[in-house]
């Protein structure tokens, strides 16, 4: 860990005034992610500023009849929150797929958007790795890389997204509020704010440097049979190796997000467009120009076997 | 104390404490954070400097040149330990790797110099700093293009490496019933929770380690071979470890390396090995293929049976003994084990819970439920006809100290409900769920080692126990409270248990299921002469005396233990040296493992729903504690089985999966309820205590039974561990169309 510097802001035109005014400043909330890429080294910030107490913890109904879940709403309160768990099950059930009760308890809405890949030649600082070090290649296309990504990839990065929050958002069509430099607010629409590797595998997400999120906002509720199905090697504290989101209407429309196989939260209109069809159909246009390893090509099988899991249970309760 | 012949009655036969479930005498003090660990030994070293270890970026090489200055000008920078200034080392017998690597580099992780700094933040900053220029060498990585080249290893403990009796060839070619299948298993980490840890300090020539160990007395003459000073130098302190698993069986790099540092800057030092560096820098349990033949009569009756084992470690490191159960679990007038130890680069391989029979039986229990459906014999059916009550290699001649194999397959299928099974795989659905059941026997030799211990009185009749033995976990405390509270006639919460330092007598230490028998047949030794003191002091034959309720009594006289002692108190100190009962009697423990599983029918997803065994150790000296030690063992079993495995780049040689993010050892959610049933038995022969070790049983067979389980679920077999998803979704799942 690089020595740092550290503020508590005390409002968030402050915190974003300060992240302007250093270099190579983070801004941290929970901590859960950061602190231990802080330890290895892949992260070396030198400054760190604390937004916890900006009064960003609240969860409020917007306007257009959805919700508005501030950037520091802990995982915990949101998976326990009465509307959360009435209009968007699909974001409760993802987010108690994830993890483990204490790191939900401590970790963010803001900072479980900007969780970093499992990748584990990310982790180990003597091995390539494109993201962690541009340029220096990829240490896991002909490594072990069974957990990584099999769509969206680049040449330069196989690397998967690890949340399982932001797959339920995903799907729900949620935005990203934001403060840029300056104070100006933003809003990025989610399929907007995780990007796709192409050669700048280092570069996660849209925020500019120094741009906080403020809030996570979501439409109004779409009703529906909301499904989180994860598919782990172990019961529990297990990264996806796939895993579905799904909402089931009426007459076999269904939408989809996908996680564990993308470097973002996984989502096609073709996919949601073959849900009359059926778990094949679905699966090949989720997964349409896929490109995998052959530790990982087994997910392509598996995230069809998801979905037909899904269907068979729709049908059994239909 | 001699135990060279089998134990008559004896005063642990009362059964008034040892047997009983007693609670853990030092739970209170893990519960409420007050048992001190090597890593928070600020009461005794004070102002200990931070050490932190960085490990080499190459697998195999020289050190062509080390750039200190960036690192040694870090804040905080106290010292830099390194090859070019550590002066001449040693290596102990134990290690097959220098624990201070350069300028040759043998594996990936191994230290080459440790920065000791103010801070921990300081001193694992400034080690990012150290700049080491490289010339990689080719290494071997791979097992399965290496084992070509396997040799046949040394004999191992007194173990040769290949045994062979009768006419294995003409007996499998002649077998009505054949298997000949492969099989093979991963490398494992042990996963221990307390990293290795360890607090150094120098008084002058003396060196005191207060570290996280097994085996203290091998320990300090490894040390003192490392740095060439004297064993009475040396005091090694571990009285309380957070597990082990044979990881802390021997000198690591954060031992090594604190005394050095603390020697550089003449201040107390002290190192942990971070969790992302344990399975690279310490050792594992490493991998396997192993190829089975079995020849039997349509009546399951096993005639030839072979088991050849190939793993690989680096040069002069060991195999995996993994077909060391094969000799003596079942019948066969034609044998054949045989093992080849392949050279790789990587890190090196050693000895995790149950060495040899914990992977063995991963293969030949999965081989027995294969014999068992060519033969359509129920599997515990034919574990059964093929009991054998002495060493099948040796013959008749030396019969098993004690075989409750076949009781411990009976009352477990009874207690598991196993005649409810469907022996036609595949056929049992509860809703999304295909579910099976497997059983696999359980089988671990039971290991007998010298162990010394010392025992006092105070005028209080307050008695007191000293050894070298340690608790990783294990409940030894408890145990050895026990014995000396049986023997002497006082409660448990008279005897005050002392263990781990190297000033106390040298015993049997934590491994190979080894320590509580032996440690507590070393307590019963000094208690025994305790006995004798007292009975003279009392004035009273030895014969003729009786100690009950903190007195000694003979007829209807009695005085307290505290009066005999007297102000200045009594102390006895004995030990137990085992003769030759263990070469003239098989001795080894016995169980019976019974799982079922679920396995869903579209995505292969394995869960556990009931795990069951009973299990045959001689006389179990606490069920409570021992029942701990066997649930953890099946835990253990079932990670092998399901998710267990580091993965080896081949490229760059090392282990990739190098933390607990990535290493998946099972969490609650993966294990259900675990029924665990002792059957009765007493071993004279294996010591005083007739008891036997049982740590490490209910590893072995567990992870087979698990397997077996998804077999009869899915009638897919999988013979390569572990059983995952992509395994299953390869070789046919799912069985059921979507």
């Amino acid at each position: 860990m690089k020595a740092f510097t550290y503020e508590r802001a005390r409002s968030v035109e402050a915190a974003v005034k300060a992240a302007a005014s250093v270099q190579s400043a983070r801004f941290i909330a929970g901590g859960t992610n950061l602190l231990d890429l802080m330890k290895l080294q892949i992260e070396t910030p030198a400054h760190l500023i604390d937004v916890n107490h900006l009064g960003l913890d609240k969860i409020e109904p917007t306007q257009e009849g959805g919700l508005r879940i501030g950037a520091l709403v802990r995982n915990t309160d949101l998976a326990a929150d009465q509307r959360v768990r009435r209009d968007y099950a699909v974001l409760s059930r993802a987010l108690v797929a994830g993890a483990s009760g204490q790191l939900r308890n401590k970790a963010t809405t803001g900072g479980n958007l900007l969780q970093r890949t499992r990748c584990p030649y990310f982790y180990d600082t003597r091995m390539p790795c494109n993201k962690r070090r541009p340029g220096s290649g990829c240490g896991a296309m002909q490594g072990m890389s069974r957990s990584l990504a099999i769509v969206g990839v680049s040449d330069a990065c196989i690397a998967q997204n690890p949340s399982d929050m932001a797959v339920a958002l995903r799907l729900l069509d949620a935005q990203v509020e934001t403060m840029a430099q300056g104070g100006a607010k933003r809003t990025i629409p989610l399929a907007d704010f995780h990007r796709l590797p192409g050669d700048t595998p280092q570069v996660d997400n849209a925020l500019q440097p120094g741009e906080m999120i403020l809030s996570v906002t979501l439409p109004k509720p779409i009703g529906g049979i909301h499904v989180y199905r994860k598919v782990r090697d172990r019961a529990s504290y297990a990264f996806a190796l796939v895993s579905v989101a799904a909402v089931f209407g009426q007459n076999g429309q269904a939408r989809f997000a996908f996680g564990g196989v993308a470097p973002k939260p996984w989502r096609t209109d073709g996919a949601d467009a073959a849900a009359s069809q059926g778990a094949k159909a679905v699966a090949e246009a989720a997964l349409a120009g896929a490109r995998t390893t052959p530790h990982n090509d087994f997910k392509k099988a598996l995230l069809r076997q998801t979905l037909a899991s899904l269907y068979r249970q729709q049908e059994a309760q239909a | 104390m001699k135990f060279d012949t089998p134990a008559g009655p004896n005063p642990i036969d009362r059964g008034r404490v040892v047997g009983i479930p007693h609670d853990r005498i030092d739970g209170a003090a893990k519960v409420t954070g007050t048992a001190p660990y090597a890593y928070e030994r600020h009461d005794v070293a004070p102002n200990a400097a931070y050490g932190w270890i960085v490990g080499s970026a190459i697998a195999k090489g020289q050190i062509r040149s080390m750039d200190l200055r960036t690192a040694e000008a870090a804040p905080g920078v106290l010292g830099i330990v390194t090859h070019a200034n550590a002066g001449a080392l040693g290596k102990g017998q134990f290690n097959t790797a220098h624990l201070l690597g350069g300028p040759a580099i043998q594996h990936y992780e191994q230290a080459l110099a440790l920065v000791i700094a103010d801070t921990l933040e300081n001193a694992r900053d400034a080690a990012k700093l150290v700049r080491i220029d490289y010339a990689p060498e080719q290494g071997r990585f791979d097992l399965k293009a290496e084992r070509l080249h396997g040799t046949m290893p040394p004999a191992s403990f007194g173990s040769p490496a290949d045994t062979r009796v009768g006419d294995f060839d003409g007996a499998f070619a002649r077998a009505a019933v054949k298997i000949d299948q492969s099989y093979s298993t991963p490398d494992h980490s042990h996963a221990m929770m307390e990293p290795h840890a360890t607090t150094a300090a120098w008084n002058g020539d003396k060196l005191t380690l207060w570290t996280a160990n097994q085996m203290i007395a091998w320990s300090v003459g490894e040390m003192a071979k490392t740095l060439g000073i004297p064993k009475e130098n040396i005091r090694l302190v571990a009285p309380y470890i957070g597990g082990g698993f044979g990881a802390k069986l021997f000198l690591r790099a954060d031992a090594l390396l604190a005394a050095l540092g603390a020697k550089q800057i003449g201040r107390p030092v002290k190192v942990a090995i971070a969790r992302p560096q344990i399975p690279n820098n310490t050792t594992h349990r490493p991998a396997t293929i192993q190829r089975i033949r079995l020849g039997a009569g349509k009546d399951g009756v096993i005639d030839a049976i072979a088991h050849e084992v190939w793993s690989g470690d680096l040069p002069g490191g060991g195999p995996e003994t993994a077909a060391q159960q094969t000799r003596l679990l079942y019948r066969g007038a034609n044998r054949i084990t045989a093992h080849r130890l392949a050279v790789l680069d990587l890190p090196e391989g050693n000895a995790m819970r149950a060495p040899g029979e914990a992977v063995g039986m991963l293969a030949l229990e999965v081989a027995m439920d294969e014999l068992a459906e060519a033969c359509g014999l129920d599997p515990v059916e034919l574990r059964i006809r093929n009991d054998v009550q002495f060493d099948p290699e040796a013959g008749p001649q030396r019969p098993f100290s004690s075989r409750k194999l076949v009781e411990c397959l009976r009352a477990g299928a009874q207690q598991f409900g196993w005649t409810k099974r469907n022996p036609k795989p595949g056929q049992v659905r509860d809703g999304r769920w295909l579910v099976g059941m497997g059983m696999a026997a359980a089988f671990r030799n039971n290991i007998t080692t010298d162990s010394g211990a010392r025992i006092g009185i105070d005028g209080q009749g307050r008695v007191t126990v000293e050894t070298d033995m340690t608790d990783i976990g294990t409940g030894t405390y408890t145990i050895m409270a026990q014995t000396a509270a049986e023997v002497l006639g006082v409660e448990v919460d008279a005897v005050t248990v002392r263990l781990g330092d190297s000033r106390f007598p040298a015993s049997a230490g934590s491994g190979g299921q080894w320590g509580a028998n032996s440690s507590t047949a070393g307590v019963y030794a000094a208690a025994m002469a305790m006995r004798a003191k007292l009975a003279d002091k009392a004035g009273y034959p030895i014969d003729d005396a009786r100690f009950e309720d903190g007195l000694v009594k003979m007829g209807n006289q009695s005085q307290p233990l505290g009066a005999l002692a007297g102000r200045d108190g009594l102390w006895v100190e004995d030990r137990i040296e085992f003769g030759d009962l263990a070469k003239r009697y098989a001795q080894a423990t016995f169980g019976a493992h019974f799982c079922e599983v679920g396995v869903d029918i579209d995505t292969a997803e394995v869960r556990i729903r009931r795990m069951g065994g009973a299990f045959a150790a001689g006389r179990i000296l606490n069920p409570k504690s021992a029942r701990n030690q066997v649930i953890g063992a099946m835990t253990m079993g079932a990670g092998a089985a399901l998710m267990e495995a580091l993965d080896v780049d081949t490229r760059f040689g090392f282990f990739v999966n190098h933390d607990m993010a990535e290493y998946l050892v099972p969490v609650h959610a993966d294990i259900p309820e675990q029924d665990v049933l002792f059957i009765e038995e007493l071993d004279d022969k294996s010591s005083p205590m007739k008891a036997k070790g049982v740590g490490e049983l209910g590893i072995c067979g567990a992870g087979a039974a698990v397997a077996n389980a998804v077999y009869n679920a899915t009638g897919i077999r999988l013979r390569d561990y572990p059983l995952t998803i992509d395994k299953l979704l390869h070789a046919g799942m799912p069985v059921v169309a979507a």
